[in-house]
């Protein structure tokens, strides 16, 4: 189903989107299915699949050091797709930089997606001026979205723009910085998801950067779709190398993502 | 003398006013592939470079800092001997005596001049050699404004002089752990330091690389070194260099003496890249010579990466060409065969260091001595066909940062 269907349907049942992120391969390849399958036991709805890239200049020192990792054991674009088909029960979008989708080639990057049931493509160094070829590509195919970000900063002017071409959900940039996980999410984003509102209403909009707890999610989930959390959940994997047995490590983020998804039911 | 300084006779012939275009590409290269959270700032930052480069003042002002501040105009420098040595004239462009020891404070008063004037009090930098990292905090200082610094711990190890340069001349220096800790490292960790703060803060990029309008930005403020030497060089000889040979990491000293000359199809221009423990280990800086079409740093441009678009780790033993991109304006010249791109290894070099500190008495930086062994192997192979031959090398930085690992190279024994 295509994602917007997927938030039409929460909705129906008064919920809003829990989307989880976690670095493909990390710890290896193997182990992002597992812990997928945990997710998707706790109830993540959109699982977001990152592609490690070697210079993650939009992510902070979590998500790069599970990239430089993930990189180490061998993930690469082909067994990503491997990786990514392996999971099922759960929309998949897929986060990556650009130059990895330009390498593999844009047609067959979008080509790969819809094989694995990819439905949507985050590429957060890809801003509206230079997305062009890409949402060329993924029109045609009508099967993978590509998803646009919006910050706090971005002009009235290209929010315009963005708004014209975004499908599927539009990516809220909750503050100025890098993703990682924060005590405090932003004030900025009730006046921001306002902003997007006055110019579409209708686009999904899910919020992300700086969420890690339950009333996290909750607070968010009051003004907008979704709420998107990634370095918290690799806060986890880190912790569980370090210390718990595998089987304890998948329990406690399972736990962690029903806690999560608690709070974007609205009754 | 005025005549030399920059912005007093800018002649932009109108097939460069093309370049680059709207939207900030050379031909295929260039662009804006940068983060959500930064797209307005650049927007912000191309309509203050348009509104103050043509300001009067903005160029007095900046004219008065690099005459007055900076040491310049640069004199080019005749080399007798080793022009007598190989048989050719050859010319040096002493940027090694701007202040700070090379080319990197033109384009860092330019940046901090324009950063004041946008009304921003912190500057953040990054540097690899510590060259622009220094370049920063000098013209951070000069002009009162919070400077810091992201270096890769690796390059702290390599020029730690320059680390404690930067930190007496009021810098903070923050070391950069990630990835190949080096400068492509440092420049990842900038733009995460820009996207946080990015309100308050203005990126000062070393080189002619990043997101549009950077590579712009960079080049014309280091347009004053071709800009210069066109008419020194006139002065001295009636006439046009054959051959100018730049040094080519990013490409900021290389852009910065061809641009005036990119009309003056008799001119050639040659980049030399670093070609490491040799291009064919794979060990390298080549960006051009070597690597292949991609994104990285927020440009399109040519990069060494592997074929997945994993960026690969550079190497040179100058930190300064230690880069896996390169400018893509010089991307475009290059592919256009305006400029010609060859390289030049560690054990080349080294051998052209030695030769210049010998015979002329001047220590060329590394990464500048790569463009000396292209000179004297040009003028050797002149000689041999009996061509007048005159080359201009644009002599990018002097060396003494480098002599503790030329040292450590020689084994404590200088021939």
């Amino acid at each position: 189903m295509h994602l917007e269907e997927k938030f039409k349907e929460l909705k129906e049942r008064k919920e809003k989107a829990l989307i989880g992120f976690v670095t493909a391969g990390y710890p290896t390849a193997e182990g992002t299915q597992e812990i997928a399958r945990a997710m998707v036991k706790g109830g993540v709805d959109i699982l977001e699949l990152g592609l490690p890239f070697s210079d993650p200049i939009a992510d902070g020192v979590t998500i790069q050091r599970a990239s430089e990792r993930s990189l180490e054991a061998g993930m690469n674009t082909d067994v990503y797709f491997e990786v990514a088909a392996g999971i099922k029960g759960v929309e998949k979008v897929c986060l990556t930089y650009y130059n990895l989708v330009l390498q593999r080639g844009l047609e067959d990057f979008i080509a790969d997606c819809e094989s694995a049931g990819i439905k949507g493509l985050v590429v957060p160094d890809l801003p509206v001026e230079e997305s062009k070829p890409l949402l060329r590509i993924c029109d045609r195919h009508d099967e993978t979205d590509l998803i646009f970000l919006i910050a706090p900063t971005t002009t009235e002017k290209r929010m315009a723009r963005i708004l014209d071409v975004a499908s599927g959900f539009v990516y809220v940039v909750s503050l100025l910085g890098v993703t990682g996980a924060r005590e405090h999410i932003s004030d900025a984003i009730h006046p921001l998801i306002r902003r997007i509102r006055e110019v579409k209403t209708f686009i999904p909009l899910a919020v992300g950067f700086g969420i890690s707890k339950p009333e996290h999610v909750r607070t968010v989930c009051e003004v907008a779709d979704g709420a998107i959390v990634g370095s918290a959940f690799i806060r986890l994997i880190e912790k569980g190398l370090e210390s718990e047995s595998k089987a304890s490590m998948l329990r406690e983020i399972e736990e962690y993502t029903r806690s999560l998804k608690a709070g974007t039911k609205t009754v | 003398m005025s005549s030399y300084f920059i912005f007093d006779k800018i002649i932009v012939k109108e097939n460069m006013q093309s370049r680059p275009d709207e939207h900030g590409k050379y031909g295929i290269y260039g662009g804006k592939f940068a983060p959500e959270v930064l797209m307005s700032a650049l927007e912000e930052l191309e309509k203050a470079f348009n509104r103050f480069y043509s300001d009067k003042r903005f160029k007095e002002e900046l004219n008065r800092l690099l005459r007055t501040y900076a040491g310049r105009p640069t004199s080019l420098y005749f080399a007798q001997n080793l022009s007598e040595r190989y048989g050719a004239k050859i010319y040096l462009k002493r940027e090694d005596l701007v202040h700070g020891g090379a080319h990197k404070l033109n384009n860092t008063l330019g940046q901090c001049l324009l950063a004041k004037h946008m009304g921003k009090k912190r500057i953040i930098a990054e540097t690899g050699a510590g060259q622009h990292g220094v370049a920063s905090a000098m013209a951070a200082a000069v002009l009162g404004l919070e400077c810091e610094v992201y270096m890769g711990t690796e390059d702290i190890e390599r020029q730690k002089l320059n680390v404690f340069r930067m930190e007496l001349l009021g810098a903070r220096v923050n070391p950069v752990d990630s990835g190949s800790k080096t400068l492509k490292d440092a420049i990842n960790e900038s733009m995460r330091d820009w996207v946080t703060n990015v309100e308050n803060t203005y990126y000062l990029i070393g080189s002619v690389v990043g997101p549009h309008p950077y590579p712009l930005m960079v080049r014309e403020f280091q347009r004053v070194i071709g800009n210069e030497t066109k008419e020194q060089i006139r002065d001295a000889e009636g006439r046009l260099p054959d051959t100018i040979v730049a040094c080519v990491g990013g490409g900021s000293n290389a852009m910065g003496i061809f641009y005036d000359f990119l009309d003056d199809d008799a001119v050639e221009l040659v980049g030399v890249e670093a070609a490491g423990k040799g291009l064919e280990t794979g060990e390298h800086g080549a960006s051009i010579c070597a690597g292949t079409e991609g994104v990285l740093h927020g440009m399109y441009s040519k990069l060494l990466q592997d074929e997945h678009g994993q960026i690969k780790q550079s190497y040179s033993f100058a930190p300064g060409l230690d880069y896996p991109g390169v400018g893509p304006e010089l991307a475009y010249l290059a592919d256009s065969g305006r400029v010609k791109m060859v390289s030049a290894t560690d054990e080349e070099t080294l051998i052209a260091f030695e030769i210049l500190s010998k015979l002329e008495g001047i220590i060329p930086a590394l990464e500048s001595a790569h463009a000396v062994h292209y000179a004297i192997e040009e003028a050797k192979a002149k000689a041999k066909e009996r061509k007048e031959n005159l080359i201009v090398v644009n002599l990018s930085g002097r060396g003494d940062k480098d002599i503790f690992l030329v040292e450590k190279v020689l084994g404590g024994e200088c021939k």
